[in-house]
């Protein structure tokens, strides 16, 4: 299977403090890996790294979208990143609270629109279709994510696992090759949660959208998850499938005996 | 040679008066993130109840030491109550609310309070009384210092000592730490965070009003305004050292005042004030962490 | 029990209030004469409505409380009155001809000096207008919004003093160095965080002003610069009272004009970036907005109407100097936009008529505007962050996964 994103030898440094440390990470089409380890293992920070808005000191981040050049994507800002093809969610949401749910995942289609100042202005033909394809096309990813009773409601309001799920539906809207779920199941009851990993799974099998995801209940890791990366202190300490991880004691070790299987 | 000393000393002086206004803006911001806009005005109210108190206890026939330390007390009292009162009403219940809110809040406390003087007192320059007396030994050296400018350069510098103290040693300066760090870690271990803003608040408008009693002298007049720009000046300090830094405060207000005072000594004095602006966007720029300041990274 | 607690609070209060305004409140001194006057007055005054405004304090604070948690349990927002105007034809077309009504007849109903007045309101509102995009919708606190006012009036008064230009001539070119000048501004505070940001814009105001002031040979410093022509229309020159109601006539077309324009660009893709930057930078970026595009777009958006208005001004007074474009103009304008609403038009329409009418009828108490204006900033903010007509958020309508009539709603 080919390779969408290549990270190598990833460093990133926060003064003194080395939050990754020649992190090696790849991720290939149609995969759904998960990321875990220990708090403070900087996961959020790799995620935060590859998606632009902390420059890395140092490494590799390459993206190999589908049909296109692959991309060096170091130093470029996250709105480019974004437009190559990177979508993500935060692990404390980060919804545009006072609009509506639509208004969200319309905000998600912005960078595959193109109508300017002029356009807003005039209104002319080409605005107005855009216009009236983006609501359309914001409805259907709303029906497909389950949350099309939310249609105009306004974000803040939405029950905490709709949010979950309207942040999947914002990053899904700029239609994404690799979309990055970070903590997607935190707060999550046990129905929501087995939803969320149905909801998971449709994105990848129909969407054809690769799925990097930290998470740290394990049993979303477990079913999901295609390959597994464990992180500890900025490094990689091991990698493999679910059965691989489970059975590695460098993992259990770091771990501390907390039961990856529970 | 002696032009240069005492332009030299001129930008000292001037640098110690930022300083004691730019200590208070630093600190509340190290501890709720904010920037008190009326942290200026604080600074006006201590300066005009500090003259209002001068005068009438000249009518009184008190000696000039007597008045000085007695003018001076009633200013710090009043402007960290000023400080204090000013937080529980425009701050404190916009804690939780967007920055936006609270920043707008903050420019409108700083235009009520400047109007308010204006209207309660009133929009002419008022004569500030030279309430340090005019040292002996001084004399021969009239023309490069003057008694006054020991007297900024010796507070400040007791100032920054006993603060330095508080915040290094005592329980409570530990606790503003802790807060500054990370304000629900520390309501969380118990520290009492309501009384930590409010202390902090308390000190950074009693050195403001110790800064503003001495200003006034020094320069002999004070009107509703000054508050506006000293403000201003004293916050473009704070964040030039790095804002949340108390050293930084420090080295940021002298370095301003060095540059304000040979600017206007060299070049000109029209544009005295744009300095400080230029200054403020030119380090926002290139590093706006300041020179002290630790370079934030952001949460996501 | 409870009461008598109450009244102790706003005994209390009123004590404090008391004791801090004891020393600028009682007491003036009058450096030159030597003189003290007393006012104890002031304080009785100032007990008194502490008492009683102490009480209304801890009310609003109580209602506000529980207004949340409603919204908290009841998860849907309530519509409110103008939604409801809005949304129904039947009300909603015979309020706009009532005003329109209004609008076409004032100048023949009421005297010279009122017409003047209703210009300036207006001429309030496209400022209010244009600040609304870069404060309210993009979340940008700009406290140097009068440099761009500022900058379009001496473009008006200086192209038309050494070249002659005429208004209609300099209207555009005002709105075009207004929309330069945001860009200008923009540059530099593109990556400060809000609060730098809003430090920054105000010294900018401020040194544009005393640039102004100091600079002699080119802006002919602090005496301004007089005889500025008023507009004439196609080669008719009006007479001082006609040019007035020209003005006021004029003043309506550009209001309209500037309602339309950035209701559009509200709703438009721009205006839903500006909001999604207003409501949390690190996510619109995340979500593929160029960051550095949207908010040089809305200074230059919202410099072009400050810029705009800057050439009316100097047109409608015939004399500019710089004590015109002082740091409180550019509160005023803030106070306009925070009292009718964040984001909402027709909070800002209302805002600036509120502001600047008010003082103008209430001669009495125009003295104490300032003071309102930055007690009315504390207040909206603590009580209701929204504004007194919110903004209200697009709704669009479907069945099944259809769209119909998605881009407008009435």
């Amino acid at each position: 299977m080919k390779t969408i994103l290549k990270v190598k030898n990833l460093i990133m440094n926060f003064g003194g403090l080395r939050a990754l440390d020649h992190l090696d990470i790849q991720v290939r089409e149609e995969e759904i890996v998960a990321l875990i380890g220990p708090n403070g293992a900087g996961k959020t920070t790799f995620f935060n790294c590859i998606t632009g808005i902390f420059p890395p000191t140092g490494g590799e981040i390459i993206l190999f979208p589908p049909k296109k050049k692959s991309k060096r994507a170091n130093r470029l800002k996250p709105n480019k990143i974004t437009e190559i093809g990177l979508a993500r969610t935060f692990q404390n949401i980060r919804l545009f609270q006072n609009m509506t749910v639509l208004e969200n995942v319309m905000i998600g289609r912005h960078c595959r629109m193109s109508s300017g100042i002029v356009g807003a202005i005039f209104r002319g033909k080409a605005t107005v279709k855009e216009e009236e394809q983006v609501v359309e096309d914001s409805f259907k990813i709303l029906k497909k994510i389950g949350l099309s009773e939310y249609v105009n409601e306004i974000a803040m309001n939405l029950p905490y696992g709709a949010q979950r799920r309207l942040e999947i539906a914002r990053a899904m809207a700029t239609e994404p090759f690799l979309l990055l779920l970070d903590e997607p199941a935190a707060g999550m009851n046990i129905q929501e949660t087995k939803d969320l990993n149905e909801l998971i799974l449709r994105i990848r099998d129909e969407e054809k959208i690769s799925i990097l995801l930290i998470e740290h209940d394990m049993r979303v890791v477990m079913s999901l998850s295609d390959h597994i990366v464990v992180m500890d202190y900025g490094k990689k300490i091991a990698e493999g499938t679910t059965e691989e991880i489970k059975n590695n004691p460098v993992v259990i070790k770091a771990y501390l005996g907390e039961d990856i299987d529970a | 040679m002696e032009y240069f000393l005492e332009i030299f000393l001129g930008g000292l002086t001037r640098g110690s008066i930022y300083a004691l206004i730019a200590l208070g803006y630093t600190m509340v911001y190290g501890i709720i993130q904010l920037i008190n806009f009326a942290h200026g005005e604080i600074y006006m109210i201590g300066a005009f109840t500090a003259l209002i108190v001068a005068s009438v206890l000249t009518m009184l026939g008190l000696n000039t030491i007597s008045i000085l330390v007695l003018a001076s007390i009633a200013a710090v009292i009043y402007a960290s109550a000023y400080g204090f009162t000013v937080e529980k009403i425009a701050y404190k219940p916009l804690r939780h609310a967007p920055r936006l809110s609270a920043l707008i809040s903050a420019i409108g406390m700083s235009m009520f309070l400047s109007n308010y003087v204006l209207l309660a007192q009133t929009s002419d320059f008022l004569s500030f009384p030279n309430l340090i007396p005019e040292l002996k030994f001084i004399e021969p050296y009239s023309h490069i210092i003057r008694s006054n400018e020991i007297a900024i350069l010796v507070t400040t510098t007791a100032v920054m000592i006993v603060l330095t103290f508080i915040i290094k040693f005592t329980k409570m300066g530990k606790a503003m730490r802790a807060t500054s760090q990370d304000r629900e870690m520390a309501m969380l271990v118990g520290v009492d965070v309501n009384r930590v803003i409010s202390v902090t608040f308390i000190i950074g408008s009693a050195t403001a009003a110790l800064g503003g009693v001495l200003i006034a002298s020094h320069v002999g007049q004070i009107n509703f305004y000054i508050g506006f720009i000293a403000g201003i000046k004293a916050f473009v300090a704070a964040v030039l050292g790095g804002i949340g830094s108390i050293p930084g405060a420090v080295l940021g207000s002298l370095i301003l005042g060095w540059t304000e005072s040979f600017a206007t000594g060299y070049v000109s004095s029209d544009y005295e004030d744009v300095f400080a602006f230029i200054f403020l966007v030119l380090i926002l720029i290139f590093k706006p962490s300041g020179i002290l300041g630790r370079s934030e990274s952001r949460a996501v | 029990m409870n009461k008598l607690n109450e009244i102790k609070k706003s005994f209390l209060a009123s004590l404090w209030f008391m004791f801090l305004t004891f020393p600028i409140m009682v007491i003036r001194v009058n450096t030159v004469q030597k003189e003290i006057e007393w006012r104890w007055q002031n304080m009785f005054f100032v007990g008194i409505s502490v008492f009683f405004l102490s009480f209304a304090w801890r009310f609003l604070f109580r209602q506000m409380a529980s207004g949340r948690k409603t919204i908290e349990a009841g998860g849907l927002d309530k519509i409110s009155l103008m939604q409801q105007i809005m949304n129904e034809p039947k009300m909603y077309y015979p309020i706009l001809f009532a005003f329109t009504l209004f609008a076409a007849t004032f100048p023949f109903i009421f005297n010279i000096y009122q017409v003047n007045i209703m210009t300036t309101a207006l001429m309030y509102v496209v400022l209010g207008l244009g600040l609304n995009i870069v404060v309210g919708l993009a979340g940008l606190l700009d406290l140097g919004y009068v440099a761009f006012y500022l900058v379009g009036a001496y473009s008006y008064a200086l192209l038309n003093y050494h070249f002659g230009l005429s208004f209609w001539l300099a209207l555009p070119i005002g709105a075009f160095i207004g929309a330069l000048f945001g860009i200008l501004l923009g540059f530099p505070v593109l990556r400060m965080r809000g609060d730098y940001l809003a430090i920054v814009t105000l010294g900018f105001g401020e040194i544009i002003r005393i640039i102004m002031e100091n600079w002699n040979e080119f802006s002919f410093g602090p005496s301004g610069i007089a005889n500025i022509p008023r507009p004439g229309f196609f080669g008719i020159e009006f007479s001082l009272q006609g040019s007035i109601i020209f003005m006021y006539f004029f003043m309506i077309c550009l209001t309209l004009f500037t309602i339309f324009i950035v209701n559009r660009l509200r709703n438009s893709r721009i205006g839903r970036a500006w909001v999604a930057l207003r409501e949390d930078e690190v996510a619109c970026q995340a979500m593929g907005i160029d960051r550095t595009k949207t908010k040089l777009t809305a200074f230059a958006l919202g410099a072009t109407w400050a810029g705009m208005v800057g050439v009316i001004f100097a047109a409608k007074t015939t004399f500019i100097n710089p004590a015109s474009f002082t740091v409180w103009e550019s509160i005023t304008i803030l106070c306009i936009v925070v009292l009718g609403g964040m984001g909402s038009i027709i909070g800002v329409i209302f805002g600036a008529f509120i502001l600047i009418l008010l003082p103008e009828y209430l001669r009495a108490f125009s003295e104490y505007r300032m003071v309102t204006f930055g007690a009315v900033l504390v207040i909206m903010m603590v009580f209701r962050p929204q504004g007194i007509v919110p903004d209200i958020r697009h709704r669009f309508k479907h069945q099944g996964s259809m769209v119909l009539g998605g881009k407008t709603k009435k």
